[in-house]
């Protein structure tokens, strides 16, 4: 009942400057729209950004380096006798690049419960004999239907058919910059040569582009049989192992497991790429800190309204004193104003902050280092518009808050007298 | 309603002692004015045992209950429940129409339904003889209508007691002479107290009992 008249006399005094009422309800509506739209925005680009690498990178990658042994002969055999152990110019041995043992390490890895995928793969360096030259290149032996179901393949395919690769035996997907530069197209025949000297012909069906011009340069694709072959490895020739787990955040601890566990190197995706995470983190930071600053901006506005309409409201102020409303009656009333402005604004602010984000969803963005981005991003996460909401409320009770103490404190017989 | 050797100082520019031990008290259906020259601290006396002011030495004793040093809050709750204020300006809100203003302390105080309020405001503004208006907003009405909507606002908690600061002050002859006749009518028919701060002779003299000032004390009572 006493809330009821407190609302009634707070709307009243609110209708009777609905203009500025307005005013201050479009600029929290504003910031609140900017604010919903500047961090979708943010955000969908950000994950468009780390998407693009961490869609197609393992969360830990196994293979085998080449490199000194730990144990060298010469520590063993003086291994009681005083002083240190100098030797010079160790060289590693002439090692299979392949992990040994994969096959059962990969079983392994796809009965571990934090494991999502294994897809096995091989690097092999190559050569592509365009007529007298030769151009060097990467060909990655895949398994095409993991690698499409772990790290979205198929997306960065741009032309031809990604399961051709296991459908058609010795075929090979291009990297866009590497079939322009060869000029080929799809149906032609390749030429590679490996490092050591084997030659095979490949069929092209297909080219992929991965925004990364270098990469899309050099690199391509061939089934895991087909780059066995063309090594003149066995069947169970593995270079790389990739793991992509159910949490990324486990990367690391898991990687360090397997290293010890299978006796491989083994990367996770964190140490990989730190800089990703720094760069996306300081992203959304920035956005953060706009979208407060435009709230505390509207709050001032708030404030400023507020203020103006004690000053012009002040016989009404002295009068409900004098008949008997209380100081804190008073700061109800003018808290109310604040929080209804606040909560009106913020309302349509967040209809707005979807509203705009949704036209910015439908704008066209084609860029030819990102195939599979049509629009521009927008991530429409529900924790913006909470956090929206919350802060539209907060930053209209403190800018509320003052002018509405000034006005409880007013004291009727200044204002009466005056007259 | 009693005033217990109420001071009160003024300290702005300098400290004046505007009132000086002021000591009387008011029963029940008198109808008293306050006289005396610009200055002489009718008014902050009045705004002073209207529990508005607290700024001031001794003590008020409304109903039997002490007003000194008690919390902002209650002394709210005392103005809405046992004072009805009437000023020089009528002070009403034009944001509201008639009735709702008549009816805001009522609605305050909280003691009867909605409805039931609104049926009492009719009642009082037909008191006045201004039921006629009471959807109006205040800025259509008359200055003299107005002052009748404040004593309407005024008597909607029957109050013990009801103060005028110069009630008929901006009002001509007609008018003031209207807002007598209804003070009067109060005091006879309803045993309404009133205490009424004025600077017209005339006025008072037909009150019941005339409280004379100068220079912050009480001459004549």
């Amino acid at each position: 009942m006493k809330n009821k008249l407190i609302f009634q006399i707070a709307i009243s005094l609110l209708l009777a400057r609905w203009k500025q009422t307005l005013v201050a309800a479009i600029g929290v509506t504003f910031s609140i729209t900017m604010f919903i739209t500047l961090l979708s925005f943010m955000t969908g680009l950000n994950d468009l950004l780390d998407g693009l690498l961490l869609n197609r990178t393992a969360h830990v990658r196994l293979f085998k380096e080449l490199s000194i042994s730990k144990n060298q002969p010469a520590d063993v055999y003086y291994k009681n006798t005083k002083g240190h152990n100098f030797i010079r110019s160790v060289k590693p041995k002439n090692e299979r690049l392949d992990i040994s043992n994969s096959g059962a390490i990969i079983s392994t890895l796809q009965k571990d419960a934090r494991v999502l995928g294994v897809a096995p793969k091989i690097t092999a360096q190559v050569f592509y004999n365009v007529g007298a030259i030769d151009l060097t290149g990467v060909i990655n032996g895949i398994e095409p239907l993991e690698e499409n179901r772990l790290f979205k393949f198929n997306d960065y395919v741009t032309a031809g058919n990604f399961l051709d690769l296991k459908n058609i035996p010795n075929s090979v997907i291009l990297g866009k910059g590497l079939a322009q530069n060869m000029m080929v197209s799809i149906g032609d025949v390749v030429q590679v040569t490996t490092s050591k000297g084997e030659r095979l012909s490949l069929k092209v069906v297909g080219f992929f582009q991965s925004g990364i011009q270098d990469i899309d340069k050099v690199q391509s694709y061939a089934s895991i049989k087909t780059t066995q072959k063309l090594l003149g490895a066995s069947a169970n020739y593995i270079t790389d192992i990739q793991v992509k787990l159910k949490d990324i955040l486990g990367a690391p601890a898991a990687a360090k497991e397997f290293e010890s566990f299978y006796e491989v190197n083994a990367i996770d995706i964190q140490t990989a790429n730190s800089q990703f995470e720094t760069g996306s983190s300081i992203r959304s930071l920035i956005s953060y800190a706009v979208g407060i600053t435009l709230l505390i901006v509207a709050g001032f506005g708030i404030y400023n309204i507020l203020n103006m309409m004690i000053y012009e409201k002040m016989d009404s102020i002295a009068i409900l004193k004098a008949v008997g409303f209380s100081g804190g009656d008073v700061n109800k009333i003018f808290i109310s104003i604040a929080l209804s402005i606040g909560i009106f604004g913020g309302a349509m602010g967040l209809l707005g902050g979807f509203g705009l984000s949704s036209l910015i969803d439908q704008i066209p963005f084609n860029t030819d280092s990102l195939p599979t981005v049509k629009t521009y991003p927008i991530n429409y996460n529900p924790n913006f518009y909470i956090i929206g909401g919350i802060f539209s409320i907060i930053t209209t009770y403190f800018a509320g808050y003052f002018p509405a103490r000034k006005a409880s404190s007013i004291d009727p017989v200044v204002i009466i007298r005056g007259k | 309603m009693e005033s217990l050797h109420v001071t009160k100082y003024f300290h702005d520019p300098a400290t004046i002692r505007i009132l000086n031990d002021i000591n009387f008290s008011l029963h029940e259906s008198e109808f008293v004015s306050i006289i005396g020259k610009s200055g002489c601290g009718k008014s902050t006396l009045l705004y002073i045992l209207s529990t508005m002011d607290t700024d001031y030495e001794g003590d008020i004793v409304i109903d039997g209950v002490s007003m000194k040093g008690k919390s902002e809050k209650i002394l709210a709750r005392v103005r809405n429940e046992k004072i009805g204020f009437v000023f020089q300006f009528h002070y009403l809100l034009n944001e509201f129409s008639v009735l709702k203003n008549v009816m805001l302390p009522g609605l305050k105080l909280g003691l009867y339904s909605e409805k039931e309020i609104e049926h009492r405001a009719y009642e009082k503004l037909k008191i006045l003889g201004i039921e006629n208006e009471a959807l109006k907003m205040p800025n259509q009405l008359s200055g003299g209508q107005k002052q009748r909507v404040a004593i309407a606002r005024a008597l909607i908690n029957d109050p013990l007691l009801i103060m005028g600061d110069e009630p008929t002050g901006n009002l001509d002859k007609k008018n003031s002479e209207i807002v007598f006749d209804i003070f009067q009518e109060l005091a006879q028919e309803f045993k309404q107290t009133l205490l009424i701060v004025t600077h017209d002779n005339e006025f008072a003299a037909r009150t019941t009992r005339i409280i004379e000032m100068e220079d912050g004390q009480i001459i004549r009572m």
